[in-house]
């Protein structure tokens, strides 16, 4: 065990665990966070997704000790219940999920896409979201949200 | 944020405690029916049936309460796994009581309050609720109550009273009125469900029938949403599992010191053949799973997966079923001027939710709550308590929501696993499998060989229909008696249902086409009433259920998909060979209105083009373009639906493009529009990855599909096929399912377009350009 410090969606964080932790577990049992969920715990679904300094990450393979000091944002710091980011709004608007254990794969890959890239062509929206997956198979709502949030801005 | 934090804190908020409804009694006035009840071994995916528990649901304080700010609080035993049944069950009563959405509370399957309603699956949910009875029903008895004690108040005949958000006044004078919350104030209503309350015609629905938009959606959206998985109670450990390295497998010994340097580990559980671990954090649970040493025996050995299909046919007992036999069969087709014979094959296919499944166990003091996101949560009661040798009024389950299920995941088996590990080390206990555990372990949906032939007369008309199919059954829904079902309880000591050898005898009764083994155009003629959608009159359909090495229950649209495909390929296989279109050939052998109409919907939908298939311009190089169309009568009477596939074939790689899906739907009166869409949307393209890439497969001793490398779901980023939806929306007849329809089609519209433009027939799913190849070149030889 290790004390160490982590910044989640703005605010500074110290815990106590083995570095070796997921760092899905910290955010899901030490910061009671519900955004990142356990997919796989292989890195190959999404469901865990996080983003770290805007780049989008699996936390359920990411040792939590290798992330100190890089700014941690999970699905509910993307924005609130209230006050949802617009990406998060053009889901609501196009009511794309059914179950929603996916959404921080596709929401925050998405966004981490979007950032960099803020008017990708389908080809590279396909490419990005390429090892994200949603059972329900959502997908038409989904694609159409992204592309509703990008066009918007 | 959860949408209901706390059942019961619910309730006391609605000023009503349901312990007195435990005290109500009164005479059955509303008929709950067992139905499906005759389903066939292995494919049952109920109960369905709403029973009598310690919460009456013949009392009509078993469904509602009404608090004195006019909150309506309704209770379910169908709950929310995605699929938008909560949004509609909202809008139903909404509807009923006159009371806008805001005001209307759901609890989702608790048996501390909900009634008993069984499982939610099997597209009935709808048919259950929304109809003259259940949740329905008891908006209507309580809607005509609050009329009647508004008319004793105001001193007002009914007749002359009209109902306004959740406020009753005088026709004639409006300041005569008065609200819901001061009529009831938080009492109980005290009375049985009452079989003559009106339902509101679908004609004066405002709320009901609207694309009103997910309740939980905005929840979900944010990552506030509670699922199951992020339940925490006080004083929780962490556990996980360690399964048999093979299939079969006993446990011999376990050699605790293996894990005795695993920091946190409180506890390594055995019983019988279940080895668990439990440790105060999650990591230190995994870390001990993964250390710990166990003693196997050699598993059982499975059979060469591809021989399997050939294995399957000779597979000993068998229980077989006739669903109808004309007795003429063999007969009728020695007369045809040709016999079409073909033989189909359908993979096990795995549930392989988003999320390897998580519940959370309390059990201690001889009681045991469970956070479950079982869809069976009186069954799961039941079977927890048989696990655990405790009495079932001691048990609790609470649904949580988890990943879509899409029928029987692992959230009995893990359910029954937090259950075991609590009661060993009398703490709160969350289970989280590894996604390993979940998909090498499952309850798979069931693979199936299916030979059928078709007689035709010189006209090109169907004069006979044989069906003979094999499928390997192990398990199933536990229900309230069999935790041996899964492979938790199976572990446990409990004893799966087995298939016992029955020779298939006459049917007698009525005929049932609830697993819709009988393709659409038989008569389905029994004892002199003819059920089926179709025309043909020599018909035999008969269903072989042989032993599975592997657990097996309902994944969506069970049985009724894998046949579905075998039926309309091989109608088309018909067509081509009689050369008659496709759409037009089917018309010819349907006598069922509501079918005839989805079929007639979707080509004009699609602009179908009458013709034969192949398409007459078709090549053996290159590009090749074609459409193809499949129909059923989801499981003999719940919803109806019809669907075509456009795809492009590379036909020098087999790879296949799928550009466009229309699909017909009609289930009835359609309670929320979006919704609908939503599950025809979801349903086509999860059909569409089972028919394209899913298959479990396996070595000599285990399941090698254990992850998302190995079992083949199509990721987000496919080339994702326009999909047209039709809806038609009939008022005048019960509510039907609707989650099921779309994705029974896929399979069968995408292999009969693959041979519309190349000629070439697929008889095995998945579709796997590989496959699409061999039959490429089997169409030049």
């Amino acid at each position: 065990m290790a004390t160490m410090m982590l910044t989640v969606n703005g605010s500074a964080h110290t815990v106590d665990v083995d570095p070796a932790t997921p760092l899905l577990y910290v955010l899901s049992d030490d910061l009671n966070l519900r955004g990142p969920k356990f997919g796989c715990g292989l890195g190959q679904c999404g469901a865990c997704t996080v983003l770290a300094q805007g780049r989008a990450i699996r936390s359920c393979v990411t040792p939590a000790g290798t992330i100190t000091g890089v700014e941690i944002t999970t699905l509910e710091g993307l924005g609130t219940l209230e006050q949802p980011h617009p990406l998060q709004q053009a889901f609501i608007d196009e009511q794309a999920a059914q179950c929603g254990f996916c959404l921080s794969g596709v929401i925050l890959t998405a966004k981490a896409l979007l950032d960099q890239q803020p008017h990708p062509t389908e080809a590279q929206i396909q490419e990005a979201l390429a090892s994200v997956l949603c059972r329900c198979f959502a997908h038409t709502r989904m694609l159409r949200a992204i592309t509703r949030y990008a066009q918007g801005r | 944020m959860s949408i209901i934090s706390d059942a019961l804190e619910a309730l006391a908020r609605a000023a009503c405690s349901r312990r007195d409804v435990l005290k109500g009694t009164g005479a059955l006035i509303v008929g709950f029916s067992a139905a499906h009840m005759a389903a066939p071994l292995g494919v049952a995916q109920g109960p369905f049936d709403t029973r009598v528990a310690h919460v009456d649901p013949r009392q009509l304080d078993a469904w509602l309460a009404i608090a004195a700010d006019g909150t309506v609080t309704a209770s379910t035993g169908k709950c929310e796994f995605g699929q938008g049944i909560l949004t509609a069950q909202t809008q139903l009563v909404a509807d009923e009581l006159s009371v806008p959405v805001a005001r209307v509370l759901i609890i989702e399957c608790d048996t501390a309050v909900c009634p008993d309603q069984g499982t939610t699956s099997g597209s009935q949910s709808t048919p259950s609720n929304f109809n003259a009875r259940n949740l329905a029903q008891a908006a209507a008895t309580a809607r005509e109550a609050l009329l009647q004690l508004a008319a004793a108040r105001l001193a007002v005949p009914v007749e002359q009273l009209t109902i306004n958000d959740g406020v009753i006044s005088a026709r004639a004078d409006r300041t005569k009125s008065v609200s819901y919350g001061e009529l009831v104030a938080g009492r109980q209503f005290n009375m049985t469900l009452s079989a003559t309350a009106p339902r509101k015609p679908a004609s004066a629905w405002t709320v009901l029938g609207q694309p009103v938009p997910r309740l939980d959606m905005a929840a979900m959206v944010a990552g506030q949403f509670e699922y199951v998985h992020n339940v925490r109670v006080p004083d929780m450990l962490h556990g996980r599992v360690v399964r048999p390295p093979a299939v079969g497998a006993t446990l011999l010994a376990v050699d605790e010191t293996s894990v005795r340097d695993v920091p946190g580990l409180v506890k390594v559980v055995v019983r019988n053949n279940f080895v668990g671990v439990v440790a105060e954090r999650q990591w230190q649970a995994v870390q001990a799973a993964e250390k710990l040493k166990a003693q196997w025996t050699a598993g059982v050995g499975l059979p060469p997966q591809g021989e399997f299909y050939g294995y399957l046919r000779h597979q000993q007992p068998s229980r077989d079923m006739f669903v109808v036999n004309s007795k003429d069969v063999d007969e009728t087709l020695a007369q045809a001027a040709a016999v079409i014979k073909t033989t189909y094959l359908y993979p096990y296919q795995a549930h392989a939710s988003m999320g390897a499944s998580c519940a959370v166990a309390d059990v201690r003091s001889g009681k045991a709550t469970l956070w479950s996101a079982t869809q069976s949560v009186y069954p799961t009661r039941s079977g927890v308590a048989l696990l655990l040798g405790l009495p079932v009024d001691n048990v609790r389950v609470v649904y949580r929501r988890g990943a879509g299920c899409y029928g029987l995941n692992g959230a009995d088996t893990v359910s029954y696993d937090a259950a075991l590990l609590s009661q060993a080390v009398g703490r709160p206990v969350r289970v989280q499998l590894s996604r390993r555990d979940e998909m090498a372990w499952e309850n798979y949906g069931q693979a199936y060989v299916i030979d059928q032939r078709v007689g035709v007369d010189r006209d090109g008309t169907i004069i006979a229909w044989d069906y003979e199919a094999w499928s390997p059954q192990l398990g199933s829904r536990p229900g309230y008696d069999k935790p041996g079902n899964v492979v938790t309880g199976w572990l446990a000591g409990f004893e799966p249902q087995q298939v016992v050898a029955r020779p298939a005898s006459d049917v007698t009764d009525r005929f049932r086409n609830s697993s819709n083994a009988a393709p659409s155009y038989v008569m389905g003629c029994v004892g002199g009433a003819c059920g089926g959608a179709g025309t043909v009159r020599s018909e035999r359909v008969l269903s072989h259920t042989v032993p599975s090495p592997f657990f097996t229950g309902p994944l969506r649209s069970p049985a009724r998909l894998q046949n579905t495909f075998a039926h309309e390929c091989c109608l088309d296989e018909v067509a081509a060979h009689v050369q008659a279109d496709p759409v037009a050939y089917r018309l010819r052998h349907l006598r069922d209105r509501r079918l005839i109409e989805v079929v007639q919907a979707v080509a004009k939908a699609a602009a179908w083009e009458a013709r034969p298939s192949p398409q007459p311009q078709w090549r053996s190089t290159g590009l090749a373009r074609g459409r193809g169309m499949a129909c059923v009568v989801y499981e003999g009477d719940n919803g109806y639906g019809a669907m075509v596939a456009e795809v492009e074939v590379e036909q020098a790689t087999g790879r296949l493009h799928i550009t466009r899906f229309v699909v017909a739907l009609d289930c009835g009166p359609i309670s929320n529009p979006d919704g609908l869409r939503a599950q025809i949307e979801g349903g086509t393209l999860q059909g569409m990855s089972r028919a394209l890439g899913e298959e479990v497969t396996w070595d000599e001793q285990q399941v090698t599909s254990i992850d998302w490398q190995t079992y083949h779901s199509l990721p987000l980023g496919f080339d994702v096929p326009r999909i047209d939806s039709v809806l038609l929306n009939r008022t005048d007849v019960p509510a039907a399912g609707a989650g099921e329809t779309a994705i029974t089609l896929v399979a069968a519209a995408l292999g009969n377009a693959i041979f519309d433009a190349t000629g070439a027939r697929m008889r095995q799913v998945p579709f796997t350009p590989e496959r699409i190849k061999v039959a490429l070149e089997a169409r030049r030889s």
